[in-house]
C-alpha cells in the first residue's frame, strides 16, 4: 500500500467539564467576535478612499475654518464592512427568532413584500415629477387608502402620517378643526388607562388638558366614570381597542354613542388592528378617527428595520379637515394628486399637512402586496390566528405566572401576566434577562403600568406551534426559577456579549461621547 | 412646623405660610431608583391637583402633583444633579419644591404620619 502520513484522529476527544473552556486571548469565542468600537479600530492617518490631490484655493471660511484635526476614523472598506457586520451579528432580529414585543407586532415581513417595493417604478420615482409618469405609484397610494376604508367601514383616511403617534396628531388636529369650525373651545381629552402611553402625550402635545378614565377590574375602560365625566368642555376621548391589556373594549358603541351624545369626537388608537382586522369594522363601532400601523397590522418592516406608517381613516364628520395631499380618481381612471393649488372647493376645510409629499411610500407598496397577496379571507385567518396564537401562550403559562385578567375572558393579540407570586427580590427584569440567554428578545415588560411588573407577550400570527411552545418552554423554566429563589437568575444574561448593565447608573450618568483614553487619562 | 400627607404619595411641611412638598419613603421605594426629576420653575402657580414636578425612574415617569394650590417660591436645585437624593433620603433633603400657601384651609382632610402609615400598611 502506499502509505499516507497525515492521518490523526478526527473524533473530539472527550473534555470533562465544557465550562472549563480557556480564556482566547483576543477575547474572542469562535464565531463570536470582540469588537472595538469603529473610533478605536481606524486611524486618523489611513483612508479607504483614494481621493484626487485637491489644488490649493484661498480658503473662505474666514474664522469658521477647522484649527483642529477633525478625528475620524480612517478604514479600509473591508474593515468598516466587517465592524458593521460583527456588530450585526450581536442583534437580535424577527429574522432570527421570536419577537415577544407586546404592542409592537413584531411578524414575518413577507419577501414579496421586498420583492414589490423594489420595482423600479415605485422605488425609483420623485415625488415631484410629473404626475402621469408616476400613475402606477399613484395607484397603489389610492388602491391601499380604499382597502384601509373598505376594511375599516371609514369614510375616509388621510394617508401621510408617518407612524402611529404621527397618527394620532393628525386624528386629534382633525378633531379640533372640527370643533373650531363649529365655534366650540373645548379643553379636556379623556384617556382611559389602558390606552397606549403616547394617548395622552398626543394630547398634551395639541395643547389639551389631560384626564385619566380609571380601568375596571377585569382591565377595560370604566363605562360609569368615563359617562360621569363627559360634559361639554370634553373634546375627544381616546380609546385604545383592542387595548393595552390585550382586550377587546365591549362597551365600545356605548361609549362612542355617548361620546358623541355631549358633541365629542371617539379617537381609536388602532395599533392593535391585527387583532380585529377582517372580523369588526371601527367605523361600525362609532370611531371618528383611527390611525392604522401598517408596520404592524401590514406587516412592514419596523423597529430599526424601516421607517413608519400611520395612514388614520377618518369618519364622514372629520373627512373634510383631513390633511393634504390625497390622491383622487378622475372620471378618465387618472389618479390625481389633490394639493393647496387644485384643492378648490373640495376641501376648504383641510387642516393643512403633515408632511411635504405623499407618506411613506416604500411601506404603502409593501402593504398593499401584503393585503393583496393575503385577501380579505386571508387578513382574517390573520386576526384569527394572533389571536389563537396568544391565548394558546396565556393558557400555557397561567398555572406558573400569574395572568390578572385571565379570567376576564380569552385574550386578543396580546398576553399579558404580573410578578405576583415571584420570591422576594426577583421582578419582571430577571424574567427579561433570563430570555435573552435563552436566545429570545425580551417581552414587553413594565408595561402597561395598570399591573405591577407588567409582561406583556404578543406572538403574533406567523410563529409555528413548535416556536411558541419553545418560548412557553423557556418562559415556564424561568417563571419557576424566579418563584423559587435561584440566584443564579439574577446573574443573568450570562451568554449575552455583554452582562447585566447598570441602567441606574447609565441613565443617571449617561456617558454620551467618546474620547481617546490617552485624553481622557490626561484630563483626570 | 407640622407634617401632612396625601394619599397620592407626599409629604407637606407647613412653616410660616410657606409648604415643602416631597415624595414620601413608601413612594421613593415603589419606584425604585430615581434618575431624573423635573421641578417647577419658581414663580409658577399651581391648582391643588396640578401636575407640578415629573419624577423618573428607569422603568416609568411619574407626576408629582400640587397637594395644595400655591406659588413656587422654591425648587430643590440639588435634585438636578443627585436625583438619588430622593431615595437615600426622601423626606428631608430630597425634597421637591416650596409653595406659598394660597389657601390653608385645603390641607384640612389631609393626613398626619399615623394616619398614612396606615394608610399604607393597607395598601
Amino acid at each position: 500500500m502506499t502509505m499516507l502520513k497525515e492521518g490523526r484522529p478526527t473524533a473530539p476527544i472527550p473534555v470533562e467539564d465544557a465550562h472549563m473552556a480557556p480564556a482566547t486571548v483576543t477575547g474572542n469565542r469562535a464565531l463570536m467576535l470582540e469588537e472595538k468600537l469603529i473610533f478605536e479600530i481606524g486611524s486618523n492617518d489611513t483612508t479607504g478612499v483614494d481621493f484626487a490631490v485637491v489644488p490649493e484655493v484661498a480658503s473662505r471660511l474666514g474664522t469658521l475654518a477647522r484649527t483642529d484635526a477633525i478625528g475620524l476614523p480612517g478604514l479600509s472598506e473591508q474593515e468598516t464592512v466587517r465592524h458593521y457586520t460583527r456588530l450585526s451579528r450581536q442583534n437580535y432580529a424577527i429574522d432570527l427568532g421570536l419577537f415577544p414585543l407586546g404592542s409592537c407586532t413584531m411578524k414575518h415581513n413577507p419577501r414579496l413584500n421586498e420583492k414589490v417595493a423594489r420595482m423600479p417604478g415605485f422605488a425609483d420615482v420623485h415625488p415631484l415629477q410629473p404626475q402621469s409618469t408616476v400613475q402606477g405609484a399613484l395607484g397603489v397610494i389610492n388602491e391601499l387608502a380604499v382597502w384601509l376604508i373598505q376594511l375599516t367601514g371609514m369614510h375616509g383616511v388621510a394617508m401621510t402620517p408617518k407612524a402611529g403617534a404621527h397618527g394620532e396628531l393628525c386624528g386629534l388636529l382633525c378633531i379640533r378643526a372640527a370643533l373650531e369650525a363649529r365655534g366650540d373651545a373645548r379643553q379636556v381629552v379623556l384617556v382611559p388607562e389602558s390606552a397606549h402611553g403616547t394617548n395622552p402625550a398626543t394630547a398634551a402635545f395639541c395643547g389639551y388638558k389631560v384626564e385619566d378614565i380609571p380601568a375596571t377590574p377585569d382591565g377595560r375602560v370604566d363605562l360609569e366614570a368615563l359617562k360621569a365625566r363627559l360634559g361639554p368642555d370634553v373634546a375627544a376621548v381616546m380609546i385604545t381597542n383592542p387595548n393595552t391589556c390585550g382586550l377587546f373594549e365591549r362597551d365600545m358603541k356605548v361609549i362612542s354613542d355617548a361620546v358623541h351624545a355631549v358633541g365629542a369626537f371617539v379617537y381609536c388608537d388602532g395599533a392593535n388592528f391585527n387583532a380585529i382586522v377582517g372580523r369588526v369594522r371601527p367605523g361600525d363601532l362609532g370611531v371618528d378617527a383611527m390611525h392604522i400601523n401598517l408596520h404592524k397590522t401590514f406587516s412592514t418592516p419596523h423597529g430599526g428595520g424601516g421607517p413608519g406608517s400611520g395612514p388614520v381613516v377618518l369618519s364622514e364628520a372629520l373627512s373634510p379637515f383631513g390633511p393634504l395631499p390625497y390622491t383622487a380618481r378622475m372620471a378618465d381612471g387618472t389618479i390625481h394628486l389633490i394639493e393647496e393649488e387644485n384643492v378648490g372647493e373640495e376641501m376648504p376645510q383641510s387642516f393643512g399637512r403633515m408632511s411635504a409629499f405623499h407618506g411613506q411610500m416604500g411601506m404603502f407598496t409593501r402593504a398593499l402586496a401584503y393585503i393583496l397577496s393575503h385577501g380579505a379571507d386571508g387578513l382574517r385567518q390573520v386576526a384569527e390566528d394572533a389571536v389563537l396564537n396568544a391565548n394558546y401562550i396565556l393558557r400555557s403559562l397561567e398555572d406558573v405566572l400569574d395572568a390578572p385578567f385571565g379570567g376576564s375572558g380569552p385574550c386578543m393579540h396580546e398576553a399579558l401576566f404580573s410578578d405576583k407570586g415571584f420570591a422576594d427580590g426577583f421582578t419582571t427584569l430577571d424574567i427579561a434577562k433570563g430570555l435573552i440567554d435563552e436566545g429570545f428578545h425580551p417581552m414587553t415588560m413594565y408595561f402597561p403600568l395598570v399591573v405591577h411588573g407588567a409582561m406583556l407577550v404578543e406572538p403574533t400570527e406567523t410563529e409555528s406551534k413548535a416556536a411558541l411552545d419553545q418560548f412557553i418552554l423557556a418562559l415556564r423554566s424561568l417563571a419557576q426559577r424566579a418563584k423559587a429563589g435561584d440566584d443564579a437568575l439574577k446573574g443573568a444574561p450570562y451568554h449575552a456579549p455583554r452582562r447585566r448593565l447598570d441602567e441606574t447608573l447609565a441613565a443617571r450618568k449617561p456617558v454620551l461621547t467618546w474620547s481617546e483614553p490617552e485624553m481622557a487619562q490626561a484630563a483626570e | 412646623m407640622s407634617r401632612y400627607f396625601t394619599d397620592e404619595h407626599e409629604w407637606i411641611d407647613v412653616e410660616g405660610g410657606i409648604a415643602t412638598v416631597g415624595i414620601t419613603d413608601y413612594a421613593q421605594e415603589q419606584l425604585g431608583d430615581i434618575v431624573f426629576v423635573e421641578l417647577p420653575a419658581e414663580g409658577a402657580s399651581f391648582e391643588k391637583g396640578d401636575d407640578a414636578a415629573v419624577v423618573e425612574s428607569v422603568k416609568a415617569a411619574s407626576d408629582v402633583y400640587a397637594p395644595i394650590s400655591g406659588e413656587v417660591v422654591e425648587s430643590n436645585s440639588a435634585l438636578e444633579d443627585e436625583p438619588a437624593l430622593v431615595n437615600s433620603d426622601a423626606e428631608e433633603d430630597g425634597w421637591f419644591f416650596k409653595l406659598r400657601i394660597a389657601d390653608e384651609s385645603e390641607l384640612e382632610g389631609l393626613m398626619n404620619e399615623a394616619a398614612y402609615k396606615k394608610f399604607v400598611a393597607a395598601l
